[in-house]
């Protein structure tokens, strides 16, 4: 009897711990918002910071002795632009890769491409950070003739490698989600294979697609060290993608440590963290509901 | 050609092999031009590998060896000169889950025309007269006309069948291979897929697999019964269920093995 009660705590333990290990995701998405909202608040509500200064004003001056400024467009041109060129090179390469490992390649090398595309997104991100800074920079110092090749275009071509995998990965799962069965209807009315990609599958897949893409783009915004290493670190607004920038991640990581908890340069940099974390946020979230829409149909 | 042809699909010592296993064994086979021939026998027999033959869609899988000659309108279709595009035109196939592709009523009936045609050589008219007629011919025009720009996919299961149908009519098939197209559906869905097999019956050659010997012995000229991938018997379809030559037919549509 009494080793039967005994039982029956334990189980009601294991369910409570495992329910909890299940639920811990929200607290932590809600702990990390909060607190990185509580350091920044101060400064974001005193007076002594304008939101409109920090969106229009290019001028990053968190430690000047005579004038303070803290104007973030640079920092949020500087995401912005690597971010899209690393878009522009990795959703065409991500997908065509997607395309010919679903589609197109034989079970053997389909298994061993995707063991290395996995392989290629756990390569740690400083790592690709000192690829950028040694080899990328000096072949586009050599190909471009430009004095210094850490600027937009390094960075632009590492987050791209780096996006791949992911883009590959899900944009995969996508196409195989598509049911076998349009692929046979498709190629009994005498489709060709790239026939049947093209007018059966990406119509089908679209909405996955999307998701990989923009997952992608999550990977790229919120990426730190490997844009720190590889852009140059310069606030400006680049005019073309051999200017170096700085952007919004590298920003945080290289000033926190050399700022005093509480000053307000300290504060500055969690309402930086607070806009990545919003622009991650809606980006993975916009992801997640195209994705639902998927399964929600089928 | 001028002469008509008396028999549409013709094999000789036909076999094939998914990897190690044989799933055909020496078939030889004569499919009549114009009628319905259906294919029987237990699960596992090779009816449908058979089917897949004939538009050399059972190449999808790489582990296909396929040995013995096809000749389809009096064509092999392992000829160099034969075009698979061309062959698949010529034989088109509806499947046992009916599979619209997720896209409107009208493009899944032009789908075939715009893979086969350069965007320039189709004009909308065209295309409306081919959509009209292939869903006027199995019956789904009435139905359907009003909503033609729908997603196929919100059509009964029952429709969206007539509707693969239909989207092989413009390619003018010979040939339309079936396989097991009812067993999807309900009692008045296999009727009306029955209905519209005895109206196309005559302009197409129809080869059916089927799993329901009623339904073989309702729809068919001539019945074909496999068994562990060998044809034991082909005959009209009335002498095959009332006096078969083989013992092991008789106990196959008696009933004693299945």
């Amino acid at each position: 009897m009494s080793r039967h009660r005994w039982e029956l705590a334990v189980e009601m333990l294991i369910e409570w711990v495992i329910r909890l290990c299940g639920i811990s995701a929200i607290i932590f998405v809600f702990g990390i918002f909060y607190f990185v909202f509580r350091e920044g608040a101060g400064l974001l509500f005193s007076g002594r910071f304008s939101l409109a200064q920090f969106f229009t004003n290019i001028e990053w001056y968190p430690t000047s002795q005579s004038h303070v400024r803290y104007g973030g467009l640079a920092l949020i041109v500087g995401t912005f632009s690597v971010t899209v060129l690393a878009m522009v090179i990795a959703v065409p390469f991500g997908l065509c890769a997607a395309i010919f490992v679903s589609e197109f390649c034989g079970p053997r090398l389909r298994e061993t491409l995707k063991i290395i595309i996995e392989l290629l997104a756990a390569i740690p991100s400083v790592v690709w950070g000192f690829v950028g800074l040694t080899l990328m920079n000096s072949v586009i110092i050599s190909l471009f003739d430009t004095p210094i090749g850490l600027n937009v275009l390094n960075g632009g071509i590492i987050l791209a490698l780096m996006s791949v995998p992911i883009i590959v990965s899900i944009g995969e799962d996508a196409l195989k989600a598509v049911p076998d069965t349009y692929r046979e209807a498709a190629l009994a009315l005498g489709a060709t294979r790239w026939q049947m990609v093209y007018r059966v599958l990406l119509p089908a897949a679209k909405n996955g697609l999307l998701a990989a893409v923009l997952l992608g783009v999550g990977r790229a915004v919120g990426e730190t060290m490997a844009v720190l290493m590889a852009t140059g670190h310069s606030v400006r607004i680049p005019t073309s993608a051999l200017d170096p920038v700085r952007t919004l991640t590298a920003t945080i990581a290289a000033e926190l440590g050399e700022s005093s908890v509480g000053s307000d340069h300290y504060q500055v940099l969690f309402i930086v963290g607070i806009l990545l974390f919003s622009i991650t946020f809606v980006v993975n979230l916009s992801a997640d509901l195209i994705v639902r829409g998927i399964r929600g149909k089928a | 050609m001028n002469q008509p042809v008396e028999f549409s699909i013709q094999t000789k010592g036909l076999n094939l092999w998914y990897g190690n296993f044989q799933a055909l064994r020496d078939v030889s086979l004569n499919v009549r031009h114009g009628l319905i021939t259906s294919l029987i026998g237990p699960s596992g027999c090779g009816k449908t590998t058979l089917l897949r033959c004939f538009n050399r869609i059972n190449e999808r899988y790489g582990s296909v060896k396929t040995e013995g000659e096809i000749k389809v309108l009096e064509k092999n279709i392992y000829d160099s000169d034969i075009s698979l595009i061309e062959l698949r035109k010529a034989v088109g196939m509806v499947f046992q889950r009916p599979n619209p592709m997720p896209i409107s009523i009208y493009e899944n009936v032009v789908f075939g025309l715009r893979l086969h045609h350069e965007r320039s050589e189709l004009h909308k008219a065209d295309l409306d007269v081919a959509v009209e007629s292939a869903l006027t011919e199995v019956g789904l025009w009435k139905n359907t006309k009003d909503r033609l720009k729908e997603n196929a996919l919100t059509l009964q299961l029952e429709q969206q069948q007539k509707l693969c149908i239909a989207r092989l009519i413009p390619l003018k098939p010979e040939v339309i291979l079936m396989d097991e197209p009812c067993s999807a559906l309900d009692v008045d869905g296999t009727r009306a897929i029955e209905e519209l097999m005895f109206r196309l019956k005559g302009r197409y050659t129809i080869l059916i697999v089927t799993h329901n010997m009623a339904q073989a012995r309702r729809v068919s000229d001539e019945c074909v019964f496999m068994l562990l991938g060998e044809l034991i018997e082909h005959l009209p379809t009335e002498e095959l269920f009332s006096n078969p030559q083989n013992p092991k037919t008789a106990d196959y549509i008696e009933g004693r093995f299945g």
